[in-house]
Formats: C-alpha cells, structure tokens, sequence
C-alpha cells in the first residue's frame, strides 16, 4: 500500500509540473503581448486626438495626423475587397461544387494552399511586374487594391470551400431531387448557408491586407502624401466617379514605418499613435467575424 | 448469383408458375415476368406506371444492379426489401436519376414511365424533368434550415410557378402530409423548430407540392419513433390515392403493412417480386424464404 501510495504521490507531482510549465509559457506569450499593447497605448493614445485623425503629415511632429493614410487604408481595402471577395467565393463554390475531382483540381487545391503561404513581398514583385509596369496601373490606389486581393484571394477560396463543406450532402440531395439546377442549389442553398462561414474568412483575411505593408512599398506607394484622392461622391453629375483609384496613396503602415524610420523621437509617438489605432481596426473586424460565426450557428445547426 | 446474365434463372420460378396459371398469350408472359404476371393471375392488374428492363448499373467498375425487371403498378405502393447492400436504394435512386450527381456511374437497360413511355435513364431524358415529375423522401429528414413556408414553396419556385398560386398549393400540399394542423400557425417558424416526425411530413410535403407522378421513399421512418413511424405509415397509404409509391424498407413488418406489391432484392439481383401477401405467406423462392423469415439479412 505504501509502495502504491508513493507510486501515485509521484504522478501528481509530474501532473502539477506539468500545469506549472504549461501556465508559464502560456503567460509568456499573452503577457509580452499584453506589454507591447500597453506600452503602445501609453505612447500613442495622447496623440489619437480629433487634429491627428484630419491632419496630413507634416515636417513637425506635433502637427502631423494621418488623414492620408487612412483614408488610402479604407480606400485600398474597398478595392481589395470588392475584387477578392466575388472572385474568391466564385472559385471556391467552382472548385468545391463543379469541378470534377481529378489530378487537376487535386493539383491546383494544393497549390491554392500553397499560395496562402507565400511571403507576401512576393506578390508585391508580381503586382510591380504586372500591373504597375505591363498593365499600366501606375501606384495608384486600383494597383495597391489588387495587389492585396491577390495576396487575401487564396484565404478566401479556402475558407469558403470550408464553409461549403460543412453543408450535409442530405442538403444538396434534397435540392437536387427537386429538379434544381446546379445554380439553383448553389444560389439559393449553398450560398446563403455558407455566408457565416465564409464572411468569417473574409474578415480575417481584410485584417491580414489591412496591416500588409511590404507588398504595398515594393510596388511604390507613397510614405508621404499631402492630399486626398478625389471624392469618389460628387455634388454634380455624374455624382459617382473612380478617379479615385487612380489615385496615389499612403495606408497606416507605411505611415508609421516612416514616422519610426526618422531621427527625431516625437515621431515615435505619432507611429504608436497609428499604429494603436491599427490595432483597434484589426481587432474590430476579428470581432466582427466571431459575432458573425455565432449568430449564423445559433440559426443553422446540421 | 455471381452471374450477370440470370433473369432466367432469377425470374423463371413466378414466372413460369404465373403463365401456367395466367390466361395470358405465353408470348407476353417471358417479359413480364414479375409483378405483372403474378397479378394478373391472381387480381385484376392495374395499369403500369413504370417498367423497369434489363437494367444494369454501375459504380465505376462495381455492378450494384443486374439485369432487374420490374413493373410498378399505378397508385399502388411498391416496397422494395433486401438486406444492406442487395441494391435497392441504388434502385430507387435511378428514378430520379440521382446518380448523375456523382461521377463515374452508368446506366444499362431501360425504365419506362407509362403512359408515355419515356425512358427514365435515357441519357436523351433530361435528369431535371424526371427530377420534377418523380418526387422523393429521404431516409433522415432533411428540411432546409428555412420556414415551413418556405420549405414547402421551394419546389415550386424551382419550377417557376406563379406567385399568386403558390401560397395555395403549399397548403393543399401540407393537408396531403397531415402536417396542416400543426403548422397552420407557424409558417414562418424554422422547419428546424418542428420535430423529426413533423420535419419528414414536412419533407413528404415538400416533395408533393409539384404534384409528381412517383413518389420515392427510401427508408423514410429509419431515423423515426414508432409513434411518428405509424404516422408516416398512415400518410403513405392514404397518398397512394394520388401518387404512384416506391417505398424502400429495411423494416420487414412495415413493407408488410404498407405496400401493395413487395420485390425482394439480393446482391443487386431482383429475386422475387409479387403481391405483398404471397410474398410474405408464400414465397416462391428459397432465399425470399429465408429472408422473410429472418435467416439472415
């Protein structure tokens, strides 16, 4: 009994270590992040005023905002999204619903996969090749856009494809035998029960674009920009123009890799400002998706 | 039983048997050698609302049906019984053509829908109208995760029906699958809301709604308590009034209950096919005999 006793004594010791371990390096990682949040917020938070949101840069520290910059940010996510959101559902639902499977489609799932890990300054090399110089883009906002949607494209075929498999083959059978055409199934089952599914993967990969900065500076966009893109809504007619996506740009990023890369330490501050504010915008979307995730679950169990 | 070519061998017991006794011409009896001669010599037959010769069906390189010959009769309910894997679901689903949705399937021989005769499996036929005018049930209710309404509706919105009719429909579809009671108030509540009885009815609906001419059921009730079980039992006698009926069963005592005509089916062979009663009471076959009785299976 003894012997047993001291068998089992032992085996909790090595459980308890074990918990020890795993806690330490859990806060490891949670705590360093928590600081560097913190020490961001410190910095930057008093210079998030109202003038650091609607001022250009500027030679002086103090007067300097990031009016430029995030609007180039917003306007650049827009063209990303409105191109890599359309193409990277229609592919997915092609690959998942349509395309036979065979070495082919196997071939190319594999490489879609592939292509979500390639460095994303690889695809800045691409867009200055192809679109800045073959396609005549310039660095314009369109050139910035596309470049960041083919760099999110394969996250969103992939996690559409998830989504669509998630959908009980009983589904499809039963809108088959109702005589649907394959459009009718995808159009009017597959896309709208997927849509949780997907959007989820869609955010996630915007707040992936929204913080790429090294695509964006390979094909040339600007660290210092004093001007807005014209509007792209207008008091006359035609009241709707996109002069604007040919327009130069900055986005937040290259912003604060500017602000850092200078001498003078004020502009410390202003990059801790941008970049909290980076920060919140990421961590809004991913929140927006988790909500998205949640409440389509809570309508749609299989 | 490992040999394609066995409609005789298969066929001639009922059959032989039923042209003795059948007033038949002896030259129409070789082909109907099924349902079709047994009932003529025991009961007045109704007309065929489809035929089933000669057909032969694939999984790639694996035969799932050989050589099957099969009449089902109008507005009768038809159950096919077997054990797992003898083929009778892949049977049931060449009606609808639902193996056209997966790759490297093939179809051999004919099954004709009557009156018209067109061949169900040609590949001149288009798959969607069979899928339209042959309406089918699934072993697990599979509602769509929208409204009863909805539900219900979608099938006739596939086929373009007019809005103003739709509403209509819908209901007398409801009242065919005794689900109108109970969900008179709750059309716009999810179909997920209602229990898996209530969901298959509702499915048994949905499938109604376009009016077809067969109607499918592949083991409706396996995934059903007795109680929801006995309800769809009831439902089905009463729709044979309007629908041809095709019933799959793994369920002895339901095919016994509900089905006018039983074919037993083993190995992708059909082995015997007959009224319900000489099925069960005397089968021609030694293997239906067994099964029947539960030697195996």
């Amino acid at each position: 009994m003894a012997d047993l006793n001291r068998i089992i004594r032992r085996r909790k010791r090595q459980d308890f270590i074990f918990k020890i371990i795993g806690i330490s390096c859990m806060l490891i990682g949670i705590v360093t992040l928590l600081a560097l949040l913190i020490d961001l917020a410190l910095d930057g938070l008093p210079r998030l005023t109202w003038h650091f949101l609607t001022s250009f840069p500027s030679r002086f520290a103090s007067q300097a905002g990031i009016l430029s910059s995030w609007v180039g940010t917003l306007l650049v996510m827009l063209v990303t999204a409105m191109t890599a959101v359309p193409l990277g559902i229609a592919a997915g639902v092609y690959l998942e619903e349509y395309a036979r499977k065979n070495r082919l489609t196997g071939f190319i799932e594999i490489n879609i996969a592939n292509l979500a890990g390639v460095p994303s300054i690889i695809y800045g090399l691409m867009a200055l090749g192809l679109l800045v110089y073959q396609f005549q883009l310039g660095q314009s906002v369109l050139a910035g856009g596309l470049t960041l949607a083919f760099l999110i494209l394969p996250i969103v075929i992939v996690a559409t494809r998830e989504a669509l498999r998630t959908i009980p083959q009983s589904m499809r059978d039963a809108a088959y035998a109702l005589g649907s055409t394959k459009w009718q199934v995808v159009r009017h089952h597959l896309l709208p029960y997927s849509i949780g599914g997907t959007l989820t993967g869609v955010i996630i990969a915007l707040s992936r674009a929204i913080g790429e900065t090294a695509p964006l500076i390979t094909i040339g966009a600007l660290t210092f920009i004093a001007f807005l893109p014209p509007a792209p809504v207008q008091g006359e007619a035609p009241f709707v123009t996109f002069d604007w996506v040919w327009s130069p740009f900055s986005v937040l990023p290259i912003q604060m890799f500017n602000w850092v890369s200078r001498p003078d330490r004020e502009f410390l501050a202003n990059a801790a400002g941008a970049g909290f504010l980076l920060i919140i915008i990421t961590l809004s979307m991913n929140a927006v998706a988790i909500l998205i995730r949640y409440r389509v679950r809570k309508r749609i169990k299989w | 039983m490992m040999d394609m070519n066995l409609t005789d061998e298969t066929g001639s017991g009922p059959q032989t048997q039923a042209a003795k006794e059948a007033p038949k011409p002896p030259e129409i009896a070789p082909s109907r050698e099924t349902i079709a001669s047994e009932a003529t010599a025991q009961e007045s037959f109704p007309p065929a609302k489809a035929e089933v010769r000669g057909l032969n069906f694939f999984y790639g390189k694996a035969q799932a049906l050989k050589s099957v010959n099969l009449t089902f009769s109008e507005n009768r309910v038809t159950a096919i019984i077997g054990p797992s894997g003898c083929g009778k679901s892949t049977l049931l689903r060449c009606f609808n053509r639902m193996h056209d949705l997966y790759p490297e399937t093939r179809y051999e021989g004919k099954i004709t829908l009557e009156p018209s005769g067109i061949n169900i499996i040609g590949p001149e036929t288009d798959p969607l109208e069979m899928r339209m005018r042959i309406g089918m049930v699934f072993q697990k209710p599979n509602a769509f995760p929208k409204s009863v309404f909805e539900n219900v509706a979608f099938g006739l919105r596939m086929q373009g029906e007019a809005k103003s009719s739709i509403e209509e429909k819908v209901e007398s579809a409801l009242r065919a699958a005794a689900l109108w009671d109970e969900v008179k108030d709750r059309m716009k509540d999810s179909a997920y809301a209602l229990s898996g009885g209530q969901q298959q009815r509702l499915c048994i609906a949905r499938a109604l709604a376009t009016d077809p001419e067969i109607l499918l059921f592949d083991e409706p009730t396996s995934a059903l308590d007795p109680i929801a079980t006995a309800r769809i039992e009831e439902l089905i006698a009463e729709l044979k009034e309007q629908v041809t009926i095709i019933i799959v069963t793994h369920n002895l005592q339901q095919a016994a209950r509900v089905s006018d005509y039983t074919a037993f089916m083993y190995l992708g062979e059909l082995i015997e096919a007959g009224p319900t009663k000489k099925i069960f009471e005397d089968p021609s076959n030694k293997l239906t005999d067994e099964y029947i009785t539960g030697d195996f299976g």
